[in-house]
């Protein structure tokens, strides 16, 4: 109660920030390097779930349900749960992070490669091609919009979830916010709060038009037709 | 692994764990009592203007910001935020910053599923309603808002869960809640807490997932059941 009474003063210091720029660029390579661990394997795990739901139908509600149940449980909950067995580590909160993509990318991965228009398949057939073949040249690519979709809303979620790990140890830019908290009676402490926020949806912003333009590139037959 | 498990087996069984202030049926009363102010809250605050706004078709530009820009922001951070915001509004630690952040975090999801709802009711069924003679206020009340029904149930099946499952963030800023046992347990490392508390705080975040997702079922007509899919949904 005696920290509440101190509470004057500014709520945030511009002197604060530039005198740790470097300490804030570290912890967003941090951020960036620890998003792109968790969307990268999130990702590879969910191509190797989505092709077995495709091949075997009756395994896509299974799949969905897990990953549903994993989706569902907080995120502090599932880290908590991971502690005691993979302790403080940056495995506790990769894999936490990685079990949060699986949902979005596995359901968009199966309803883009669902949408592909049956007669285009019919037609790849005939012209030869087999299953491996139509899948990696002609189904994958056009579902890549909806896919990318997927891997956009993984992405935004992860640098999000991201924050939540230093409480773990980890954090990126979390790091900040953990450390302000601590010092929350303090304008340092207001302003390492905000700058972690900030920089945080900064980022999350970037990645996701970085994806948007991404897809613009991968997919040019779909330009100036499909928007978003 | 096995005796580990034995421990907090044990934890659950000792009666000290259940009753309490610090006992795990004071912990989840407040932890669904905070849940239940902040839903119902977002809900009053949420739904009149989207359902407005959605019946006018205004704004729908906004919305996707909204939607984008609130993926985008932290949860852990405005739980946090909130925090030094409340103290200087004189509302102090505990309750106050975690019921803000909550409402903070719940009203744009639960609006923008509104209004989608709204906004994606078949134009050709408006424009029907409208040459049968019905005043505005008729569109807005028999028809948009019953073909809207089952999206705006599902937001607030997914705001709540959403809900519940950030005020376990609550107890760093010093309220209770089962968020209490986590963050106690990592303070002082004990594991068996942890693990106790994480089996808690998802037992009820699971719990009012299914409960919900039941009621949906047994209130929205089937023939309307899939448009709830459009919903959006997110990670706290």
């Amino acid at each position: 109660m005696i920290h509440l009474a101190q509470t004057t003063g500014g709520f945030f210091s511009w002197e604060w920030v530039f005198n740790h720029l470097d300490d804030i660029w570290d912890r967003t390579v941090e951020h960036l390097i620890l998003t792109a661990i968790a969307v990268t394997v999130g990702m590879l795990i969910s191509l190797a779930l989505s092709l077995i739901a495709l091949r075997y139908r009756w395994t896509y509600s299974p799949i969905t349900w897990v990953t549903g149940i994993l989706y569902t449980i907080p995120s502090l909950a599932l880290f908590a749960f991971l502690v005691p067995i993979t302790g403080l580590s940056i495995l506790t909160a990769e894999i936490g992070l990685v079990s949060y993509t699986l949902l979005i990318l596995i359901r968009n991965t199966v309803a883009g490669i669902d949408g592909v228009p049956a007669a285009t398949v019919e037609s790849a057939r005939g012209m030869g091609y087999t299953n491996r073949g139509l899948f990696f040249s002609v189904e994958l690519p056009l579902a890549l919009p909806v896919i990318i979709a997927g891997i956009r809303i993984a992405a935004v979620t992860t640098i999000g979830l991201v924050t939540v790990t230093a409480l773990i140890g980890q954090g990126g830019l979390g790091f900040f916010i953990l450390r302000g908290l601590n010092l929350f009676y303090s304008p340092i402490g207001t302003t390492q709060i905000v700058v972690g926020t900030i920089v945080s949806v900064a980022l999350a912003v970037i990645v996701d038009l970085s994806l948007v333009g991404i897809q613009h590139l991968a997919t040019p037959w779909s330009r100036g037709r499909a928007a978003a | 692994m096995i005796e580990f498990l034995g421990e907090v087996l044990a934890w659950f069984g000792d009666p000290d764990s259940w009753i309490g202030p610090a006992g795990i049926l004071n912990r989840l009363r407040e932890h669904v009592q905070l849940t239940a102010a902040a839903t119902i809250a977002a809900a009053l605050l949420a739904i009149p203007p989207a359902l407005w706004l959605g019946h006018r078709r205004l704004g729908g530009t906004f919305v996707v910001a909204v939607v984008n820009i609130g993926r985008a922001v932290p949860s852990f951070a405005i739980v946090v935020l909130f925090l030094p915001i409340s103290i200087r509004l004189g509302l102090g630690i505990g309750f106050w910053p975690t019921f803000l952040a909550l409402l903070f975090l719940a009203v744009p999801p639960m609006f923008t599923n509104t209004y989608t709802g709204v906004a994606g009711v078949d134009p050709d069924l408006v424009e029907s309603s409208r040459g049968m003679g019905m005043t505005d206020r008729e569109v807005l009340t028999k028809v948009e808002l019953p073909m809207a029904s089952p999206v705006i149930l599902a937001a607030v099946r997914v705001a709540t869960v959403q809900v519940a499952a950030t005020a376990t963030l609550g107890a760093l800023v010093g309220w209770g809640g089962l968020g209490r046992f986590i963050v106690d347990g990592f303070s002082v490392r004990d594991n068996v807490l942890v693990f106790a508390g994480a089996i808690l705080v998802a037992g009820l975040a699971i719990f009012l997932e299914v409960l919900l997702g039941w009621v949906e079922r047994r209130v929205v007509p089937t023939t309307l059941q899939s448009r709830s899919d459009i919903v959006e949904t997110v990670v706290a």
